[in-house]
């Protein structure tokens, strides 16, 4: 079967088994690595992408139910809050084994495009699927409140 | 699997003598003369600057060679950061790779084989790179002297670029090419610490950008070759369980699906990509031999650990009589401890890329102990040490997990490689992908143990024994490890930060029994002091509020002889507010503990919900880990380390059922989330201390702060983890 869709706004088809979670698709169809397998059961946000802006886990989401769908990957995402929060990642250096990062960077992203100015419980409503081993939480709250501080400069 | 490892062990000889050559005081000379693998010598011609720990290109990029694994501890940062200081490089052309496998060269220093580990990369490194950073500069100030016909004491490098004060300046990338052709000074002259440009200061990560940007090639899983097979295997569902015949009528009908081989470990199923090899792994119908497997429930493991306890065991240190001081003491507490297997669950699962065309073998994974899988891959191909490469990719986590004395990742793609080698598709790169599931009931976990602490009271409450006994399977005993780290029978890992506390009691007993079980153990973060510092910790604590003293004030008391430790105990209690009262709801614990040369205090402030679960508000913590080479850094690490315990102590546990393990990924072994974070305020204590570790120390104290909270809120001790057992999470 084949679907086609949008990946960071390039029109794209895919030709493969609709049941394929869109987590390897990216990974292994389109060699876009960046979007990680951290659990495979929608349980750690490491394979979060944006679907419309919504953040949305990769892992379970299937090609089957993407035809026409818009998505955003860490390889394109970008805009003002995307560029604060890398920017603020950068400055507080968030990552350390940096393998979650990618969904903290775009579940981050999200939230500030739909809250510009979060406090602490909208980080914690917003952040709490997207799990960190290295425990990184602390920088990533303040990078949040970082970014947003830059997004009003 | 055996001969494996002693062969493992027998490649570690050479260079185990060689480190002690080295300790003799030769460290600088014989690293800096090594002997360059030829790749490098052949790419040495065309204006590059090469030696073992630094590249510098014409294009002016300064290449620091990493012979450690950062799996986010941050050692390329640390490493680059000492050269780029010798060398007076700007941090800007500073750049990261990781080294070859070669023990010759590349050893730790501390271990003879090349290998990270028991935080001691900077440990090892500190001298040694430096040195090579320094050597690295002089060879360029000579450079720079024969170009411009100068004097070498009239030249001064600063930020990258070599002058003199008559007007001359180069790049380092431009006097790379003649600097290689100088001499490599024996003894290079080091920095004082009063001229050091980064080393004490917060400065970037290397890695932050592309780890911010999803970067490829970073990491084992985004590694990808033409004609790549991704392995995932049918593992035995009970540890120990081996595979007798597969059916793999339904497997076969996957699309993608190209293979199904079996080796002792399972059943690997080869696709195109990972999804079908996931696919067909789960639809593979296997018959196990379960006759050597662990068919016990985790019940039953610690109720021989717990009657283990109750006799003495193999003594790791005596002081005094403790049976004749306990039977004279006014009164005894006796205290049982038990704590559970736990996973490591890095964020990245396992993975390995490997090639094997019948003659050479190369590996791409995160090796943390390169000079064992280099090992255990030669030996299970049955090929030449020299016809293994090893290329070592960021690591997405390992807190101990990636440090196998087996190499079972290694000898796992070894063997399916040759197996399809003698199929005839000789060459075939194949990645084999553990599943989350496979990660966490995959074993080598952290050992459950059970402890049994029996304290001597006197009528004045000052404590007149202290007796500790301890069972768990040991991680060394039996392993390549145990050569090196069990000494006259006793394994220290198991009781290090009990039997060599420097609590001052005047009678004194650590014992440790061996349990065994066929369920694989391994470090994780913190290794004996996961369990010991809780011990200790939580006993102390318990001590001073039933005789009624202040437990900052009564461990000061115990830590007459420990300064350092006393230092950042009244660091913590200063910063934290200790003499002055709790707010409102809020409840603290404290705990203060040594690992890896480390200091760490931690005091926790939690609060407790009206249904009896607590939340962790706040921990301010005091660290003196020598010389603080990356302040930032060690925040960062301090910060991690605390996360890693607390989530642990309050949710996790491997528990198994008849043999199988009841937990298979984050929904059952659920993770810390951002949520139960506290704020954390570290205080960095100044110090001319050699540089200690920094990944490991933050964690052991977490653990005994909250429980220690926990009973000053609500006069109930934990002794039993994890904290959900008691309603608590
Ligand atoms: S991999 Fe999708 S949520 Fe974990
Ligand atoms: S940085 Fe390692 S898992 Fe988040």
């Amino acid at each position: 079967m084949s679907v086609t869709l949008t990946i960071n706004g390039e029109p794209r088809t895919i030709d493969a088994d609709p049941d394929t979670p869109l987590l390897w698709v990216l990974r292994d169809e389109l060699k876009m690595t960046g979007t990680k397998f951290g659990c495979g059961i929608a349980s750690c946000g490491a394979c979060t992408v944006h679907w419309d802006g919504m953040p949305i886990r990769s892992c379970q989401t299937y090609l089957a139910d993407l035809e026409g769908a818009n998505l955003t990957t860490i390889e394109g995402v970008n805009g003002k809050a995307a560029e604060a929060v890398q920017a603020a990642w950068v400055e507080l250096d968030v990552p350390q084994c940096g393998y979650c990062q990618s969904g903290q960077v775009l579940a981050a992203t999200a939230l500030l495009a739909e809250t510009p100015k979060p406090t602490d419980d909208d980080i914690d409503a917003a952040m709490d699927g997207n799990v960190c081993r290295c425990a990184t939480y602390a920088r990533i709250r303040k990078a949040i409140h970082l970014a947003a501080e830059k997004m009003e400069a | 699997m055996l001969h494996l490892l002693q062969n493992a062990l027998k490649a570690a000889q050479p260079s185990r003598r060689t480190f002690l050559k080295m300790s003799a005081g030769t460290v600088g000379g014989l690293i800096i003369a090594a002997k360059l693998p030829n790749t490098a010598q052949a790419a040495a011609q065309d204006g590059d600057f090469i030696q073992p720990f630094v590249h510098i290109r014409p294009d002016n990029t300064v290449v620091v060679l990493s012979k450690h694994l950062d799996k986010g501890q941050g050692v390329n940062t640390g490493l680059a950061t000492l050269v780029a200081d010798e060398l007076d490089a700007s941090w800007d052309q500073v750049t990261t790779e990781f080294a070859p496998s070669n023990p010759q060269v590349y050893a730790n220093t501390l271990f003879g084989v090349q290998g990270t580990g028991g935080s001691t990369a900077i440990p090892n490194s500190f001298m040694q790179y430096r040195q090579a950073g320094a050597a690295a500069k002089a060879m360029l100030v000579a450079a720079a002297a024969q170009q411009w016909g100068v004097a070498a004491d009239s030249i001064s490098v600063s930020q990258g670029i070599v002058s003199d004060n008559a007007g001359h300046s180069a790049t380092l990338g431009e006097l790379a090419g003649l600097a290689a052709q100088q001499d490599i000074p024996s003894e290079p002259v080091l920095k004082t610490p009063d001229q050091w440009v980064y080393i004490g200061k917060s400065f970037p990560r290397v890695d932050t950008k592309n780890k911010s940007t999803g970067a490829p090639n970073t990491y084992t899983m985004d590694v990808h070759k033409d004609g790549m097979l991704v392995a995932v295997l049918a593992r035995p569902p009970r540890f120990g369980g081996k595979p007798v015949s597969f059916d793999d009528t339904a497997t076969r009908q996957v699309a993608g699906v190209v293979d199904v081989i079996q080796v002792p470990t399972g059943v690997a199923v080869l696709a195109t990509s990972t999804w079908p090899a996931i696919q067909g792994a789960q639809t593979l119908s296997v018959e196990w031999d379960d006759s050597t497997a662990e068919m016990r429930s985790t019940t039953e493991i610690m109720a021989e650990m717990q009657d283990m306890v109750t006799k003495s065991g193999v003594n790791v240190r005596r002081d005094g009589d403790p049976e004749a001081a306990l039977a004279s003491a006014d009164r005894v507490i006796e205290v049982d401890y038990e704590f559970p297997f736990l996973a490591h669950g890095a964020m990245e699962p396992l993975d390995i890329v490997m090639t094997f065309d019948g003659e050479k073998a190369e590996i791409w994974t995160a090796s943390q102990i390169q000079t064992i899988d280099h090992n255990v891959a030669s030996a299970t191909l049955g090929i030449p040490f020299e016809n293994v490469s090893i290329n070592t990719l960021w690591a997405g986590g390992s807190f101990g997990r990636r440090a196998q004395g087996d190499a079972h990742p290694v000898a796992e793609a070894a063997l399916i490689t040759k197996a399809l080698h003698e199929k005839g598709q000789s060459g075939v790169p194949v990645k084999v992908v553990w599943t989350r599931e496979h990660d966490t009931a995959g074993g080598y976990y952290r050992p459950m143990s059970a402890h049994k602490v029996r304290v001597g009271l006197d009528a004045d409450g000052n404590v007149t024994a202290w007796s500790h006994r301890m069972a768990a399977k040991s991680i060394v005993k039996g392993t390549p490890f145990e050569a090196f780290l069990m000494k006259d029978g006793v394994d220290h890992n198991m009781t290090e930060g009990a039997h060599d506390t420097t609590y001052a009691f005047p009678v004194f007993e650590m014992d440790q029994h061996f349990a065994e079980t066929p369920v694989p153990v391994l470090w994780w973060r913190s290794v004996g002091h996961t369990h010991s510092a809780y011990v200790v910790e939580t006993m102390v604590d318990r001590i001073a509020r039933e005789t009624g003293k202040d437990p900052v004030a009564y461990r000061l008391e115990l830590l007459k002889d420990d300064p350092r430790k006393a230092n950042v105990l009244k660091l913590a209690a200063e910063k934290a507010g200790w003499d002055q009262p709790v707010a409102e709801g809020r409840h603290r614990g404290v705990a203060v503990h040594k690992s890896f040369g480390s200091y760490v205090a931690e005091i926790a402030e939690i609060s407790m919900r009206d249904d009896g679960t607590i939340k962790v508000e706040k921990v301010t913590c005091a660290v003196d880990c020598g010389i603080p080479i990356n302040p930032d850094n060690i925040k960062a690490q301090i910060e991690g380390g605390i996360g890693y315990g607390l989530g642990a102590v309050l949710r996790n546990e491997i528990t198994l059922t008849d043999g199988i393990v009841d937990q298979q990924n984050f929904d059952t072994y659920a993770p810390l989330r951002m949520s139960d974070m506290p704020e954390i305020d570290i205080h960095i204590v100044p110090s001319t201390e050699a540089p200690m570790g920094i990944g490991e120390p933050g964690t052991p104290p977490i653990g005994p702060a909250v429980a220690n909270a926990i009973a000053a809120a609500r006069k109930e001790w934990i002794t039993v983890l994890p904290m959900t057992r008691h309603g608590l999470v």
